[in-house]
C-alpha cells in the first residue's frame, strides 16, 4: 500500500450521476418523437436532424477551442440535444443552408457568448427556432405533407393551427393530430410520443412533473374556460393540447435545466406564465403558434423568479402545532 | 489505574468525564492527532492485565428494576462521561436538562443509523434488545415523561421485529418502522418522521417536545447506572470493499484505527483513503494512529480508485441539490454566496440550517463540492453572529 492517505471532507461517495447521463437521457427521451418524425418524413427527417446536430456541435466545438480558448466539452450532449431540438422546430423541406444559420445562432450567439453550458439565460434551440421565423418566415411556415396521413393530394400542407384560425372546416379529427399525422415540423407531430418521452424524463427523474404539468394545465383551463362561454373550435382546448408545438415545448424545450427556475413554485409560475402567453398569442397574437415566444420570454423572467422564490424550509410552517 | 478509573473530569457544562478504559499505568500526558486532523491532549496508558474497577458489574444479567430518582438518574449518567453515541458526541446529561420554561413530552430513541455501510447500532439493538430497552426507561424517567418511541428504518426488519415482540413488556414504550430515508438519523428529520413536527430553524428538539437518543446511547445509559459502568467501549465497524473481515467489534475507547483495521484482516493493498464514520459525515484520516473515540461508530476503507474527487464542472442548474436538501435550502445558491463572500445574503439563505449531511454534493452531476463551500460559509457567518450578539 502507498503510504499517504487521502483526506478530503465528507461526503465521501457520490451518487455518479453526471450532465452526460441526464443530457443522454433526454436524447433516449426525444428517441419515439424521432421516430415517428422518420416514419412521416422519411430522409428529410433523418437528414436534417444529423445535420443539425452537425452544425450544433461543430459551432461548439470551433467556438469553444478558438475563440473561448478552453477544451471543447462538446460531447457532453447539450450540444446534441439543442441540435435535435432545433431541427424538431423547423419543417422537414429546410434548406440546409438555413438550418445552418441557425444552428450557428443557437449555439454562437446564445449558447456560447453567454459562457456555455449552465449559464446561457435563454434556451439555444428555442432562440435558434425564433430567429429563423422573424429572418425567414416563408420557409419556416411551408410545410411538406407528411409522406403517412390523411392529406395526400398536396405537397404542402397547412398546419392545424393555421387552419384553426383560418380555414376551420379542414380540421383534422383529434385522434389524428393526437398520433401526429398533420402538418407540422419534424418533431412536433405526434403528442403520444412526445408524453412518452415525458413518461422516460420522468420515471429516470431527469425532471419533475412541475413545469409541464403547469404549463399543459394552464393552457387546458384558460382556453377550457373560453370553450365554455364560446365553444367554437378556436377554443377547443383539446385541439390546443394536441397541436403545434406545445407538447414538445413543454416537455422538452421548457423544461431545460439551465434557462428554467430552480424553485417548486418558480417552476409553477414559470409553467403557468408560458401556457398564459402561448393562447394569448394563438388566439389573438400575429403568429397562430406562440409556444416559442412564450418560453423565451418567460426564460427572461426566470433570474427573477429565481430571485423572489424560495424552496419550502424545514421547520418553517410547523406542522400540527 | 484500572478500567473505569476517572481520568479526566469536566470543568466546563457541555463536556463530558473521561475514564481509563485500560488498566495500567500512565506513561505520559502529551498531544495526539484525532479524527479532526487537530492534535489534542491526550492521557497515554501502559496496558497492565485487564483489572477493572471494583463496583462495575460485569455480569451478563439484566438488571431491570431501578428506584433512583430523575436526578440520581442524571448524575450517574453525568459521572459516567456519557456522550451522544451517533457521533456528535454531546454531553448526555446536558441534553437530559432541558432549558427552564421548556417541557418534554416524548423521548425518540434513535435506531436510524442512516448513514451506509454503517451496522453497529443494528448490531447493538439485535444483541442488546433488553438492555436498550430498560436504557430507555431510564431515560423516559430522567426526562419524565410517559411515552418513548424507537425509531428503526425498515432496512434492518430482523430489529424491529425484535423490539416489537420486546416492548410489550415496557409500558410507553413504541417501535415505529420508517421508510429507508438518508439523512433521517438527524435529529430534526428523525421528530419529523416520528411526530410529523418540524423544530423551527435555530430551535432546540425540545422546542416541539421531544428529546432524542441513540440506541447505543441508551445502552451506555443503562450500563451506567445498572451496572455502575463507565463509558469505556462501545462498538465500532470497521468494513470496506477490499477489507478481507468486516465486522462490528466492541472496542476500548482509544484503541487506535490502525489496530481495529488489523483484527479486521489488515489494510487493504488498494486503500486510498480511510473514514471515522459513514461515507456521508464521516472524517478522513491522515494517519491509522488515530484513536477510536466515544462517537467513533464506525471505520470505512475506501479503495483508491473511489476516493479521488472527480472534476468540478459548471452548474447546470438542474436543482437536484435543491430536491435533496433535507432543509430545504437551495445548495447551488448557498455555494455561490459562500464562494463570493456574500455572508449578508448567505445568512438569509439560512446557511446556518445546513446539517452537513452531504446529500447536495453526493448527487451533483456536475460533481461540485456544494458541501465544501457551504461548510466554510457556515462556519463564517455562525461567527459574525456571534460577534453580533456579544
Amino acid at each position: 500500500m502507498n503510504n499517504k492517505l487521502i483526506v478530503s471532507p465528507s461526503p465521501h461517495v457520490h451518487s455518479g450521476d453526471s450532465i452526460e447521463k441526464n443530457m443522454y437521457g433526454v436524447l433516449i427521451a426525444l428517441m419515439p418523437a424521432f421516430l415517428v418524425a422518420l416514419y412521416l418524413f422519411r430522409i428529410d427527417a433523418l437528414k436534417i436532424t444529423a445535420l443539425s446536430i452537425l452544425f450544433c456541435v461543430v459551432s461548439e466545438y470551433l467556438i469553444a477551442r478558438f475563440i473561448m480558448k478552453r477544451e471543447p466539452s462538446v460531447l457532453d450532449g447539450s450540444a446534441i440535444i439543442t441540435g435535435v431540438l432545433l431541427a424538431f422546430n423547423v419543417p422537414s423541406n429546410l434548406p440546409v443552408w438555413i438550418l445552418a444559420l441557425g444552428a450557428l445562432f443557437s449555439i454562437g450567439v446564445v449558447k456560447m457568448s453567454f459562457g456555455g453550458l449552465g449559464n446561457n439565460i435563454f434556451n439555444p434551440a428555442i432562440a435558434g427556432r425564433i430567429f429563423l421565423l422573424i429572418s425567414f418566415p416563408a420557409q419556416m411556415t411551408t410545410w411538406p405533407t407528411p409522406a403517412v396521413g390523411v392529406a395526400t393530394d398536396a405537397t404542402t400542407s397547412a398546419t392545424v393551427l393555421s387552419n384553426l384560425r383560418f380555414q376551420p372546416e379542414a380540421l383534422p379529427a383529434l385522434k389524428e393530430m393526437f398520433l401526429g399525422f398533420e402538418g407540422g415540423s419534424i418533431g412536433e407531430m405526434s403528442a403520444l410520443a412526445l408524453l412518452l418521452g415525458l413518461a422516460y424524463l420522468l420515471w429516470k427523474k431527469i425532471i419533475t412533473w412541475h413545469i409541464p404539468v403547469s404549463i399543459l394545465l394552464s393552457v387546458a383551463i384558460f382556453t377550457g374556460i373560453l370553450y365554455a362561454f364560446d365553444p367554437v373550435p378556436m377554443n377547443n382546448p383539446l385541439i390546443h393540447l394536441f397541436s403545434g408545438g406545445l407538447m414538445l415545448g413543454a416537455v422538452f424545450m421548457a423544461t431545460d435545466y439551465v434557462t428554467s427556475p430552480m424553485t417548486r413554485s418558480g417552476m409553477l409560475i414559470y409553467g403557468t406564465g408560458i401556457g398564459l402567453i402561448t393562447v394569448c398569442i394563438r388566439l389573438w397574437g400575429a403568429y397562430p403558434e406562440g409556444v416559442s415566444f412564450a418560453i423565451l420570454l418567460m426564460n427572461a423572467f426566470t433570474p427573477l423568479i429565481n430571485n423572489y422564490t424560495t424552496p419550502k424550509r424545514f421547520g418553517e410552517v410547523v406542522k400540527n402545532g | 489505574m484500572k478500567v473505569g478509573t476517572l481520568i479526566g473530569k469536566t470543568v466546563g457544562f457541555v463536556s463530558a468525564n473521561i475514564h481509563s478504559s485500560v488498566s495500567g499505568t500512565v506513561l505520559k500526558i502529551d498531544k495526539a492527532l484525532d479524527t479532526s486532523g487537530y492534535k489534542r491532549d491526550a492521557v497515554f496508558i501502559q496496558v497492565e492485565g485487564d483489572q477493572w474497577e471494583e463496583k462495575i458489574d460485569r455480569s451478563e444479567t439484566v438488571v431491570k428494576s431501578c428506584t433512583l430518582t430523575s436526578k440520581e438518574i442524571i448524575d450517574k449518567i453525568s459521572a459516567a462521561g456519557i456522550v451522544g453515541m451517533g457521533g456528535a458526541t454531546f454531553p448526555t446529561h446536558v441534553k437530559l436538562l432541558p432549558p427552564p420554561g421548556t417541557k418534554a413530552e416524548v423521548l425518540i430513541i434513535n435506531g436510524v443509523e442512516c448513514e451506509p455501510y454503517l451496522t453497529s447500532d443494528h448490531q447493538l439493538m439485535l444483541e442488546k434488545t433488553e438492555e436498550i430497552l430498560v436504557g430507555t426507561t431510564l431515560l423516559m424517567k430522567a426526562i419524565n415523561v410517559e411515552k418513548a418511541v424507537i425509531g428503526i428504518e425498515n432496512n434492518k426488519k430482523d430489529a424491529i421485529a425484535r423490539f416489537t415482540a420486546a416492548v410489550k413488556s415496557y409500558p410507553g414504550i413504541s417501535v415505529q418502522p420508517l421508510k429507508v430515508q438518508y439523512p433521517q438519523g438527524g435529529e430534526k428529520q428523525l421528530i419529523d418522521a416520528i411526530l410529523g413536527r418540524q423544530v423551527p430553524s435555530g430551535a432546540l428538539p425540545i422546542s416541539v417536545g421531544a428529546v432524542v437518543q441513540n440506541v447505543g446511547t441508551a445502552f451506555a445509559v443503562y450500563e451506567a447506572v445498572q451496572k455502575n459502568k463507565p463509558l469505556v467501549e462501545r462498538v465500532v465497524t470497521v468494513t470496506g470493499k477490499d477489507l478481507k473481515n468486516p465486522c462490528n467489534i466492541l472496542s476500548r475507547v482509544g484503541i487506535s484505527v490502525g489496530d481495529l483495521i488489523q483484527f479486521a484482516g489488515g489494510l487493504p493493498e488498494t486503500t486510498g483513503k480511510i473514514v471515522c464514520g459513514g461515507p456521508m459525515m464521516g472524517k478522513a484520516i491522515a494517519s491509522v494512529e488515530v484513536p477510536v473515540t466515544k462517537g467513533t461508530s464506525g471505520i470505512l476503507i475506501i479503495p483508491t480508485l473511489e476516493s479521488k474527487r472527480k472534476r468540478m464542472r459548471e452548474c447546470i442548474r438542474c436543482t437536484k441539490c435543491i430536491q435533496v436538501c433535507p432543509m430545504g435550502l437551495n445548495p447551488t445558491l448557498l455555494m455561490n454566496l459562500s464562494e463570493f463572500g456574500e455572508w449578508e445574503k448567505a445568512e438569509k439563505g439560512r446557511i446556518t440550517d445546513c446539517i452537513e449531511c452531504g446529500s447536495c454534493s453526493f448527487t451533483c452531476p456536475s460533481d461540485r463540492p456544494l458541501l465544501d463551500y457551504i461548510r466554510m460559509g457556515k462556519g463564517k457567518v455562525m461567527g459574525i453572529i456571534r460577534a453580533r450578539k456579544g
